[in-house]
């Protein structure tokens, strides 16, 4: 198990070290640079700023010297935050280091379109709301989608099926991009149950999260529902029951069990995706989360915070696919000895 | 004894009658005709299809003039069903009744039903380029990979990985990103050039292909050389090799012949995701150009102003969603016609 998991761990560090690569190849192939503007700057400014932010230096330093604020953890006196100087772990360390030393972690640089802000300092603001929404939205899907889906397996060609699968391929067919706007619509503008936009309150998170999860419990109720059908056609099913266990038993010990395994690996991206913000739902309900930031920043060339977006959720994506395949491991002894 | 003797008969003569003088293709046509929610997606697929094919006929007015005098000018009876929009001259009343637009005209008086018509073009070109590039270049990856095994298999499959580590969405924004800018004013002449034109004169709509092709070729390549691998050792591959039949021969008529079903299948169950990653990019500006309407942008349009005209987003959004069902059920039904043992089965 441990060299299981070990070799995850590599795995996960080179996937990091080739999406870092890839977008940051990507990001600087793009012409236009953070400061082109209509009216272009003096040149002068333009040098200055180049300089000050190390983009007049050949590229391999500059990721060099990015990835290092990043990765590299640092011990020295403590920094009062700055936007260059922003560091996501910092804390004071017990003397035996020498007077007033602090650990110093994760520095994702200044961003080039707010003066004096950090990519930190965007994270801390922003990603805490696509993180709340993203729970509350995972949490819908799955207490919508595993019950349907385990509904629809036990009554296979029932109208408990029928219903349920009819429920999850609407939500199969309606990307957010469609069930936002019209649930904002009937919801909060023809009814006027919930708030149309917003941020803030109890009442804010419902629509949105509801939003968000449901597109997923259509995919999770499906697979649930594929998985679970082929679980109970097998042998030990039919052990179980010969053996005089209770239906109810059977479906819970023996067949849910089971048949929630392939559910796992999707709920792991399926996590990691819902967490770290989405743009179309973050858009049209006003929430200030970290999704709308990515777009913005791509489109005026806002490299820390394209590069700091992307490794965030490339990171939270490899460790909650990590968690899935060590829970899966652990429920699945077969897949260890792969 | 005697009535498994009577009841022995019966299926195998049925079995033979039924299997007699059909191939498979004739078979699953069969099935697929009495699965009627896949026959009513075919229906909706085609209609979208005739729109977009003709809908500089249909369509009332062209898709880029602006009547100013009718900014979001709104027929009678879509206010009956967007009880929230008041005609003007009823108490609170703000919206411009006119009855010369079919849905309504957008906020910058442009005709939403021929937006929605030339919008279909779009959604249809990407939902069927979008699983040809991804075909191509899956199937070239997964046959390699499978056939040949080993190293190369090796080395593949992890670039599939690698890349389904990698954030989709976020890929293509980026990519997208970067063809607009990269291909957009470079010298005339240069072979980046013509590219960059033949996107401007699509609507943008090259650089989606090329955003999505790129992007969505794993899981193709993944199914492709899974497959590969289960026919490989097949004894009919063992028998054309040993008659001297070349690799190229054997790929070409012995193993993409009798993987072609499952491909059908999985590709048309993914036109949805698509056709929703066009809607997404032209939600956010980076899709299809303006002024060409697209669902998606027309949505993102819609949704600023869905207290007040709510009709603007709800009338595209409704007809994406159609198309999406469509193509759905015509998934699920090829599913069960191409394969009938996965019946039911996801």
């Amino acid at each position: 198990m441990t060299k299981f998991i070990l070799r995850r761990l590599l795995w996960m560090i080179l996937v990091m070290f080739v999406v870092s690569v890839i977008t940051f190849g990507l990001m600087r192939a793009v012409p236009g640079g953070p400061f082109s503007r209509e009216k272009p700057l003096p040149q002068a400014t333009l040098d200055a700023l180049n300089a000050k932010y190390r983009l007049d230096e050949p590229l391999i330093v500059q990721y060099l010297v990015y990835m290092g604020d990043i990765v590299v953890p640092r011990i020295g006196p403590q920094t009062v935050p700055s936007a260059d100087e922003d560091y996501l772990i910092e804390f004071q360390l017990p003397a035996i280091f020498g007077e007033n030393q602090s650990f110093k972690w994760v520095n994702f640089g200044p961003t080039y379109s707010a003066r004096g802000r950090s990519v930190n300092d965007i994270f801390r603001e922003n990603m805490p709301v696509s993180a709340q929404l993203g729970v509350a939205a995972f949490l819908v899907a799955v207490s919508i989608g595993i019950p349907l889906g385990v509904a629809a397996a036990l009554n296979r060609n029932k109208w408990q099926d029928f219903g349920a699968m009819g429920v999850s391929i609407i939500g199969v067919s309606v990307p957010v991009i469609i069930s936002a706007p019209v649930l904002q619509y009937l919801v909060g503008v023809q009814w006027r149950i919930l708030p149309v936009t917003g941020w803030g309150t109890l009442n804010h998170l419902i629509l949105p999260a509801f939003t968000l999860g449901f597109a997923s419990s259509a995919l999770i109720a499906r697979l649930m529902r594929a998985s679970l059908l082929q679980v109970m056609n097998e042998d030990y099913i039919r052990t179980a029951r010969a053996k005089g266990v209770a239906e109810s038993g059977v479906i819970t010990f023996h067949a849910l069990k089971n048949g929630l395994l392939p559910v796992v690996t999707v709920l792991g991206p399926l996590f990691a995706a819902l967490v770290t913000g989405t743009f179309v739902v973050e858009t049209v309900f006003g929430v200030p989360g970290i999704g709308r930031y990515f777009v913005t920043a791509v489109q005026g060339r806002d490299y820390p915070v394209v590069m700091g977006t992307i490794l965030l959720y490339a990171g939270v994506l490899v460790i909650s696919n990590l968690l899935v395949d060590v829970v899966y491991a652990w429920l699945d002894p077969r897949i260890r000895f792969d | 004894m005697t009535t498994v003797n009577k009841s022995l008969p019966s299926p195998v003569v049925k079995l033979e009658n039924h299997v007699k003088g059909e191939s498979l293709w004739q078979d699953s046509w069969k099935r697929l005709r009495r699965n009627r929610a896949a026959l009513l997606g075919v229906a909706i697929i085609l209609i979208a299809v005739l729109m977009a094919l003709f809908a500089s006929v249909i369509a009332p007015h062209p898709y880029d003039r602006q009547t100013l005098t009718a900014t979001n000018a709104t027929p009678y009876w879509v206010t009956r069903i967007f009880t929230s929009m008041i005609p003007q001259g009823e108490p609170g009343g703000y919206v411009r009744i006119s009855d010369q637009y079919l849905f309504g005209a957008d906020s910058l008086g442009r005709d939403l039903f021929t937006r929605i018509i030339y919008g279909a073009q779009v959604s249809l070109l990407v939902a069927f380029i979008g699983p040809l590039v991804s075909i191509i270049v899956g199937f070239i990856v997964g046959l390699i990979s499978g056939y040949v095994g080993g190293r190369v298999d090796n080395f593949l499959m992890r670039i599939v990985d690698l890349m389904y580590a990698f954030p989709t969405i976020l890929l293509i924004i980026l990519m997208l990103a970067f063809f607009r800018a990269g291909f957009g004013d470079l010298e005339p002449g240069s072979f980046g050039y013509i590219i960059g034109q033949l996107d401007r004169q699509t609507g943008g709509m090259l650089f989606i292909f090329f955003g999505i092709g790129l992007t969505s070729w794993m899981g193709m390549a993944r199914l492709v050389r899974a497959q590969v691998l289960s026919v490989r050792e097949k004894e009919y591959i063992e028998a054309a090799r040993s008659m001297g039949t070349r690799t190229q021969g054997i790929m070409l008529r012995h193993i993409i012949p009798n993987i072609v079903g499952p491909l059908i299948v999985a590709e048309t169950l993914t036109i949805p995701t698509y056709i929703s990653y066009e809607a997404f990019l032209s939600f956010i500006g980076l899709g299809v150009q303006p002024p060409r309407p697209s669902w998606g942008a027309m949505i993102a349009e819609g949704a600023q102003r869905i207290t007040s005209y709510p009709s603007q987003a709800v009338f595209p959004a409704l007809a994406l969603f159609l198309v999406m069902f469509a193509f759905n059920f015509l998934g699920d039904g090829l599913r069960d016609a191409l394969d009938p043992r996965m019946r039911g089965v996801d």
